[in-house]
């Protein structure tokens, strides 16, 4: 009965439907029968033909996107109150409003495939595979964290998935992201860098240098500007003289991206994807929004409105986006994904009381990994006398071994 | 008058303020209007003078025009225009290149690098541009009216990019000055006289300092000569010599060794780049004994610069090696931050004030060792 409501409704690909096992309660998010969906906005192109609006997706990956985004907004919400709870110090930088553009990339590409990013990246952690818990740790410097508790909110990593991080610095991760593309050029893996920065970092000269470097030796390097329109506490039509990011590599071709629209994200991507593979670098602009200020020092509305913000939030929030889809062709009722939502929610919840819990680093691991061991190279401490001894804030003696 | 009040001033040291302040005061030199300020608003005042009383002066950096991430520019945008306070995009090195370029044409640029780590894009423009100018060109051009200021130093949970102390790498570089207030007084003071001095100036503000230290500082137009650094704390039995908020620090394991007998003569540099050699000198000539504290990583720090030029002049007459009490030689850590930093504790038990037989694994005890 619920199938059948499903194929009068999918559009116009009626293709058999896969065996699944008919219970009382729908197993839609099994089914992978293609729904063609068309992006909210057309693509703007740059010295290339855009892709279509048409985007093939499924029952599953619409579910799917939307717990994950769920789970990503989830986790920037309990950062928050872990921040003002102290638990989090440092700076901390948060994505909510921005998860399409993680989500929808994961779905156009592999793990093969290197991504590397600012310093807003939690989400983008958690869309490689990385685990709540590690996240968590990693931001309350806890030694169970993906760096092991010595990088901190701005500093996740995950190899195994080729997730090269995690910047402080503005721009620094660009010409960085250039180097991998040409690595992964030069071993032919037929993967790709996605190269992420936002507004604020694309008026850095060290990005004009990468994207000539890219261009000239045809790197596999797709450069994502994610476009929140305020450089911290700067309009980017007070930074930028063009505030068409995917037009600023000249030469080089461009794409403006709904970032809000998760399928428009994967669909670009995609293109992207296979255009660097055979013709070099490209430039995706995703036009998204932070909710959150610039960080957790910012409150966030000192340039610009309350009411802008909410305005965006009811108009063009990307889970809101995905919900009335899933709605729309029947995937789910509103009480199931309200269930997802408070799922995911014991889910965050679960994760942070278990990285309360873990240990903070050894104090010997403020030294190591400076340099790699046995090449010479000791630390100096307080002096040449005493090598092995330093002090805690509480004049209790600690002795640190040297690794 | 104010410069040589300034040199021969006997600083007296004022018993607990709040605010964690600073805890000594000149004697007020004549009947000047003094206002409780902390150093963002003393700074904020300095600002404020240096554009009214120069036309043809500048501030600009990325977010000055609302105020400034640490409130140091408020106001100055609605005062003088936004021809004369303007933000910038993000670009350090385009930043700091404008501003050459503007002070090459005779005006006085007041940049603001949002953090001092993030001032190595614009090393190359600084180092090789704007040190430079006045050398290579014969004296025909100079950016002299160039002033960088950036806040630098540990805030307690600031991480590895905004906590760092580069102050070290820039006295490296002839033709540059390096200038480095330790409370709101000083930086009002010695921040004007780095807006008008003939030269480049690059100016670190203790962002820790920026809403903790609070200070009586006068309302008018005065400045503190650069170059000259302080004894602002007199003592016989060992000098101490530091800059920015490390002072604060020292002056606690001063008082500590008060309490053990050990009279401690602390002297703030101020001027890093050129330094003050000649009161340093003086200052271990009578005392014997040198430790100096700064919070960047010790090898290559500044200390050793001033450790070498104290030994070249005062071997004589040293007691003990000189110590310097520093960070770490780790990159600026994130939960370690107290085991990094150079904390009373550690001065307190350094090693140069131990007698070389003693064991000196057992060094909660610190100065009275020293006898």
């Amino acid at each position: 009965m619920a199938l059948s409501r499903l194929s009068s409704r999918s559009t116009t690909l009626l293709q058999p439907l896969a065996t699944t096992s008919l219970l009382r309660r729908r197993h839609i998010s099994t089914d992978t029968t293609p729904i063609t969906v068309e992006t909210s906005l057309p693509f703007t192109s740059h010295l290339i033909s855009p892709p279509s609006r048409a985007v093939e997706t499924s029952s599953q990956e619409l579910l799917s996107f939307f717990r994950d985004m769920a789970l990503m907004r989830r986790m920037e919400i309990a950062a928050d109150s872990l921040y003002k709870a102290k638990l989090i110090r440092g700076f901390c930088h948060l994505y909510d409003g921005q998860e399409a553009v993680a989500i929808g990339m994961e779905a156009a590409i592999t793990k093969r495939d290197a991504i590397i990013t600012s310093y807003r990246d939690h989400c983008t952690f958690l869309g490689r595979g990385g685990g709540l818990f590690e996240a968590f740790s990693e931001l309350m410097g806890r030694t169970t964290g993906c760096s092991k508790g010595k990088g901190g909110s701005m500093h996740f990593y995950k190899k195994d998935a080729s997730f090269y991080g995690g910047h402080g610095i503005v721009g620094a991760q660009v010409p960085l992201g250039c180097g991998l593309a040409f690595a992964q050029k030069y071993s032919k893996e037929e993967a790709v860098t996605f190269t992420l920065y936002g507004d604020g970092a694309a008026n850095q000269g060290q990005l004009f240098e990468a994207l000539n470097i890219a261009a000239l030796w045809d790197l596999p390097a797709v450069l994502v500007c994610e476009n929140n329109h305020y450089g911290m506490g700067t309009a980017e039509w007070r930074s930028a003289k063009s505030p068409a990011y995917f037009k600023r590599g000249d030469y080089v071709p461009g794409l403006k991206v709904d970032g809000m629209d998760a399928l428009a994200v994967k669909q670009a991507c995609k293109f992207a994807k296979e255009h660097a593979l055979k013709n070099g670098p490209i430039i995706l602009e995703m036009d998204t929004y932070r909710y959150h200020g610039h960080s957790m020092s910012d409150p966030g509305s000192t340039y610009r409105t309350r009411d802008e913000i909410s305005g965006v939030r009811q108009v063009r929030d990307p889970i809101d986006r995905v919900r009335k889809l899933i709605i729309a062709h029947d995937i789910a009722t509103e009480k199931e994904l309200k269930d997802m939502e408070k799922e995911v929610r014991k889910e965050v919840d679960a994760a942070v009381a278990q990285a309360k819990e873990s240990p903070i680093p050894e104090p010997s691991e403020l030294f190591s990994n400076i340099y790699v061991k046995g090449f010479g190279a000791e630390v100096n401490f307080i002096s040449p006398l005493e090598t092995t001894l330093s002090f805690g804030a509480d004049r209790k003696e600690l002795r640190a071994t040297l690794p | 008058m104010a410069s040589l009040l300034g040199r021969f001033c006997r600083k007296l040291v004022v018993p607990g303020s709040a605010h964690g302040s600073r805890m000594t005061s000149t004697t007020a030199c004549g009947s000047e209007t003094v206002k409780s300020l902390n150093l963002y608003s003393a700074i904020n005042q300095a600002l404020h003078i240096a554009l009214e009383t120069d036309p043809r002066s500048y501030v600009f950096g990325e977010d000055v025009g609302f105020g400034g991430v640490f409130r140091c520019t408020t106001g100055l945008a609605e005062r003088f225009g936004k021809n004369r306070v303007f933000n910038t995009p993000l670009c350090e090195q385009g930043i700091v290149g404008f501003g050459i370029g503007l002070a090459a044409m005779g005006n006085r640029a007041v940049v603001e690098i949002q953090f001092a780590d993030y001032i190595y894009p614009a090393f190359d423009q600084i180092v090789n541009e704007a040190a430079k100018f006045r050398y290579r060109s014969g004296n025909q051009f100079n950016c002299g009216g160039l002033t960088i200021r950036a806040p630098y130093g540990a805030v307690g949970h600031g991480g590895h990019y905004h906590s760092q102390s580069p102050e070290a790498f820039f006295c490296h570089v002839p033709g540059i000055k390096v200038v480095i207030p330790r409370s709101p007084r000083e930086a009002k003071g010695l921040l004007l006289s780095s807006i008008r001095d003939p030269n480049p100036v690059v100016f670190f503000e203790p962002k820790w300092l920026y809403r903790q230290a609070v200070e009586e500082v006068p309302e008018h137009d005065y400045m503190i000569p650069l170059s000259q650094a302080e004894v602002i704390r007199e003592g016989s039995d060992i000098t101490l010599v530091g800059w920015g908020a490390q002072l604060t620090v020292m002056e606690q394991a001063c008082l500590d060794a008060e309490k053990e007998g050990i009279s401690c003569e602390l002297i703030d540099l101020k001027t890093l780049l050129p330094w003050d050699k000649e009161t340093v000198e003086a200052s271990v000539k009578k005392t014997g004994r040198l430790l100096i504290s700064h919070e960047a990583p010790i090898t290559g720090g500044f200390g050793a610069e001033i450790s070498a030029t104290i030994l070249e002049r005062c071997f004589l007459k040293l007691e003990a090696p000189v110590s310097r009490v520093c960070g770490l030689d780790t990159p600026f850590p994130l939960v370690f931050e107290p085991f990094y930093m150079p904390t009373k504790n550690k001065a307190s038990s350094s090693s140069s004030l131990s007698s070389p037989s003693k064991n000196t694994h057992f060094l909660i005890h610190g100065f009275s060792r020293l006898l």
